[in-house]
Order: structure tokens, then sequence, then C-alpha cells
């Protein structure tokens, strides 16, 4: 069985977001990269489930849409454990386009388990994982919390409001994965990151694929006000304020 | 052309966030001049299909089949692209929720429909169509253009409120013939606390951080929610140490919510918790610290200690009833 793992390359999560050329482009000065962090326990749970005998798992590879400049980041993956790395080389700009590009590989390259994170910490778009489903034709799940296998079934938790659901689903599928689904991400250790060097990256060829969204502008939240501060022996003076200042109570 | 919008249920009720899409689609199908066509699939009686008539929904196309009572994302975009081809439609809209994040990326496949998620209010352009949404876990706002003929987007909780417009619906029943194939994943069983306020869904919640020293000392949390009506939820380290579940974080890796108000007990306010809860209309801090970041984002706040703060705050709010 294999397990293809997609990688979103974005910002650190404590990146203070800037724009530039008129507030339409990000500005990526001084910016670390991080593999998106829902992606990287997903790929911490698939290599779990290769490291459990009892499942029959003989490849976990990840793959990501992106320019040269996001290497390292496959690189990162590669030191984890990840078999294999593959760059569709080519600028990740609509959530259609993204999807598009890894399903015309998924269609040459099948694999039986594709995981996708819930969202891309940095454009929130919640769909490429969805979308590859669609265009495979494959089933899918999300909001998954939890993943194991049971022979060519596999057996998942997913999140529903004020609950959970444990769903058998046949292969091909395509999970999207969130919170839950490993305990904490892999860090790569220094034998892992030796190994990662001699491991393939391999750079694709981007298909001819339409956008159908763009990026317009980005706007900055207008500041706070300031915090209106309460005395702890008054209490009641919240009590008063969230009601009729506020006017949420 | 006309606007479609999907009408989730759960076990054939609707929630506040239906209200909310349905008000929302009502006054962007007028911008646009054109019908609202609202969607609902799985059983619901006809009582609860007719409550959305409160809030605009003229004609209603219920697909009320129990084969489809659980959300099968294949199957539900089958039926509402079919619906929106049928009917002509261009914009697709629903919550963005569970179901939502799973049914509108595979609606934008099937239908080449450009798609844009967590859509904060009413499209900025028409035409252009142009939406603004979050990005950067709540740091900034994207104007998003979608090109394509066909639209879809999901909306976020509390972008618009709902509004009352009280009309006569309209409804037809719908009946997709589809592939038995394509049910492919089967719900083996289901498990729910129905004591609880659904975090997602809670309009007030109690959130509480390390500052409370121990999993032994949430009764005062829990007791504040229960004065409130509130849901509680957690920082990040505590449901990671297991002092709390997981279904409780928020933050930039957990639940991103928007209530109305949103207690911060204990949190020191970092970036990536600050991310899941900035779209909350009201921010209440309690901290020992004064300088804690949380103050910064916060609406109203408090210095001092949880577990004295929190019993007198539960204290105030049962007196004030
Ligand atoms: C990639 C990444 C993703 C992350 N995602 C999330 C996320 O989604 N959600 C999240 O919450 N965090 C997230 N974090 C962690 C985040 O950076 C913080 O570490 C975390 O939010 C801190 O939790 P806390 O406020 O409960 O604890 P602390 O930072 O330890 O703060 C405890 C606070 O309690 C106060 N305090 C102590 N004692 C008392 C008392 N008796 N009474 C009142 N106040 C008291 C202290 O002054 C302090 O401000 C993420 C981190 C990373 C790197």
């Amino acid at each position: 069985m294999k397990i293809l793992v997609c990688i979103s390359n974005v910002p650190d999560t404590t990146t203070k977001v800037k724009f530039k050329e008129d507030s339409t482009l990000f500005d990526d000065s001084g910016v670390q990269w991080i593999i998106n962090p829902w992606d990287e326990l997903a790929l911490t749970r698939a290599l779990e489930l290769k490291e459990d005998a009892g499942n029959s798992v003989d490849e976990v590879s990840v793959i990501h849409v992106g320019g040269a400049q996001t290497d390292a980041t496959l690189r990162k993956a590669l030191a984890i454990g990840a078999d294999k790395a593959f760059r569709i080389d080519a600028c990740a700009a609509d959530a259609y386009y993204v999807a598009g590009q890894i399903a015309a590989y998924l269609k040459e390259n099948p694999f039986d388990i594709v995981f996708s994170g819930i969202e891309s910490s940095d454009y929130n778009g919640s769909s490429v994982g969805a979308m590859i489903a669609e265009f495979m034709d494959y089933s899918g799940v999300s909001s998954v919390t939890s993943v194991n296998l049971d022979g060519d079934d596999v057996i998942l938790y997913r999140a529903i409001p004020g609950g959970k659901q444990k769903i058998k689903a046949e292969l091909p599928l395509v999970a999207v994965v969130q919170k839950g689904i490993a305990k904490e991400p892999r860090i790569p250790a220094m034998r892992g990151i030796m190994m990662a060097r001699k491991k393939p990256l391999e750079v694709i060829a981007a298909t001819e694929m339409e956008m159908l969204t763009r990026s317009v502008k980005f706007e900055l939240p207008k500041a706070k006000g300031a915090c209106k501060m309460i005395d702890a022996g008054h209490v009641e003076q919240l009590v008063e304020l969230l009601k009729n200042e506020a006017k949420v109570l | 052309m006309s606007v479609i919008a999907f009408a989730k249920n759960w076990n054939g009720k609707f929630k506040n966030s239906t209200f909310e899409l349905v008000s929302y689609t009502r006054n962007l199908a007028s911008q646009l001049n054109t019908q609202l066509i609202v969607v609902s699939i799985g059983e619901v009686k006809e009582e609860e299909l007719k409550s959305l008539g409160k809030y605009g929904a003229e004609r209603i196309i219920s697909v009320n089949d129990p084969q489809m009572n659980t959300l099968t994302s294949r199957v539900y975009a089958q039926v509402i692209s079919k619906l929106a081809e049928i009917e002509g439609a261009d914009t697709i809209v629903m919550s963005d929720n569970e179901s939502g994040k799973a049914i509108a990326p595979r609606i934008s496949v099937k239908m080449k429909a450009g798609m844009a998620s967590a859509v904060l209010e009413l499209p900025v352009s028409m035409n252009p169509f142009v939406v603004k949404k979050g990005v950067f876990s709540g740091k900034a706002f994207e104007h998003v253009q979608i090109d394509s003929p066909v639209k879809v987007i999901t909306i976020a909780k509390n972008c618009f409120g709902f509004i009352e417009n009280q009309v006569d619906v309209s409804i037809e029943e719908f009946s997709p013939n589809l592939d038995a194939a394509l049910f492919k994943i089967q719900v083996l069983e289901e498990e729910k606390q129905t004591n609880k306020v659904n975090l997602a869904d809670a309009d007030i919640v109690v959130s509480a951080g390390r500052g409370m020293r121990s999993p032994d000392n949430w009764g005062v949390v829990e007791e504040l929610a229960d004065a409130l009506g509130a849901a509680t939820a957690c920082s990040r380290p505590v449901s990671d140490e297991g002092w709390r579940g997981h279904e409780e974080h928020v933050g930039q890796t957990g639940k991103v919510i928007a209530p109305n108000l949103y207690f911060a007990a204990g949190i020191s306010g970092a970036i990536q918790h600050v991310a899941g809860i900035s779209r909350s209309k009201c921010i209440v801090a309690i901290n020992t610290d004064p300088e804690a970041p949380i103050f910064g984002v916060a609406d109203y706040g408090i210095v001092g200690d949880v577990m004295e703060v929190l019993p007198k705050l539960t204290e105030a709010v049962r007196n004030s009833k």
C-alpha cells in the first residue's frame, strides 16, 4: 500500500505578516518557512502506519506544488521519514490549480491513500484535499481525527458537531486530517537529516491548467481599542459592562 | 441565473448558522437581481423547512431521502451540482463548517467553479465578483476575485447575522437517481456529548489555559460556563497535556471560533492562540500578569488569579439574572 501526503510550505506561525507592492503581495523577506502544521501531523501518522508491522504500507511519499525555493521544506519531510518527495514545479496560486496538478500526477502514479491537511495556515483555503478527491473520483473523508488500517479498509474517526463518527472507507481514499491525527509532529533526527540528502526529490513539470481565482489585494486588521481594566474585587462591574456596554450577555 | 444556498441539517434540524446562510443568500440574490433556491439534503420535516421562510427562503428544494441523512461529500456534491445545472445557478453558497469544507471543493471541481472559503461579508463587488476572506489565520484579509462563470463560496460564522424577512415558502421534492457505488463510506458508530454546549456553535465560550495549573482546577471553569450557558475551550498545551480533550483546543492548529463573548482565563495570548479567537465580538482576559499579551487583544481585562476571579464571576453572573 502507498500513502501520499500533500505538503504545503507556509510561513512560521509566529511570522509578523506584511505586504508589499501596494498591499497586493505577501512580503516574504525574513520569513522562516515550515511544513504546514496539519501536513506535518499527517506525515507523522502516515509513517506510524508504515512502521506498524500489522499493516502493509510500503511507501510514504510527499508531494508539493511550488518553486525551487521550497525544496528545504521537502528535505525536512524526507528527514522526518518520507521515502520520496515530488515537487511539481509551479506557483501555487489557486486551490483548483494546485489540486489539479496533484491529481494529474496521481492519475499517472496511483497511490492508495492521499492525506491532506484541513487547511493551509497561509491562505486558509481548506479545499485542496477534497478537490483532489473530486478530480480523481475517489471517496473522501474530511475532518479526520484518527486513521487506522484494517486490511484493505480504512477505519477513521471524523469530527462532527459535538462528537465524532467512526467510519469505514474503501480504498482509494483521500483523508483530510486535523488535530488528533497524531499526537505530536515528528522532529527530524540527525540520522534522518543525513539520509534525506540521498533520498529522491523529484521535480515534475507542471500540467497545463487554468486558475479560477486571483488575489486582488490584502488588508491588515484595524488596531483594536484599549482593553478596559476592571478591578478583581469588583467583578460585578464586568457583568454590568458585558450586558449594557458590549451587549453580549 | 440564480443563487443556491445549501442548508445543512443536523438530525433533521437547522441551526443559527443555517438562518445566517439564508439571510446572507437572500440579500445576495436581491443584489444580483436573481432568485434564491435553498437546497436541503436528507430527511427534514416540512415544518422545519418552512422555518427558513422567516429569513427569506421562498423556494426550497428538498431531497428528502433517508439514505442521505449522513454526509457523504461525494453524494452531496453531486446532488447540488445537478440542481445547479438544472436551475442554471451560478452562485453556490454554504456555511463554512465540517460539511461545507467537504462539499464546496468538490462542487468547485465538478462545475469548474472558482471557490473562496470562510468569506467574511457580502461580496465587495459583484462584477467582477470579489469577496473578502481571512488569511494567515486571522492576521490579515484577502480580497479574492473569482473569474469563472460559476462561483462557490462558504461563509464564516457571524459574518452577516440573521435578518428576519418572512416570506411564503414553496417546497419542491427532488429525487436525484444516484449511483449506489458512490456511497463508499459507511458510518459504523456515532458518539455525541449531548449535555454540553457545542463549541463551534456557541455564542459564549469560557476558555482556560496553563494558568489553571492543574486539570483538577477545571471545576471553576465549568461552573462559569454553566452559569453563562457557554461552551468550554482550552489552549493547546492544555489539550496536549491531556488536561482537556482535543475537541476543546482553539487556535491556529485547533478550532477557529467566532463567539459573541470569549473568556480567556490563565491564557497568555500567544499569536497562535489569538489566531483562533480574533473574530470573537468581545474578549475578556483574566490573568495574573498585567503584561500578558492577551490584554492587547482583549476588550475587558481583570488582573487576578483565576481561582479567585472565576468563582466570583460565576456568582455575579448568577446574581444578575
Ligand atoms: C506551530 C504552532 C502552533 C500552535 N497552535 C496553537 C493553537 O492552536 N492554540 C494555542 O492555544 N496555542 C498554540 N500554540 C502554542 C502557543 O504558542 C502557546 O504556547 C500557548 O497558546 C500557550 O498556552 P497558555 O496560554 O495556556 O499557556 P502559557 O503561555 O504558559 O500561559 C499561561 C498564562 O497563565 C497566566 N497565569 C498563571 N497562573 C495564573 C493564575 N493563577 N491566574 C491567572 N493567570 C495565571 C500566566 O501569566 C500566563 O499568561 C502553537 C505553537 C506552535 C509552535
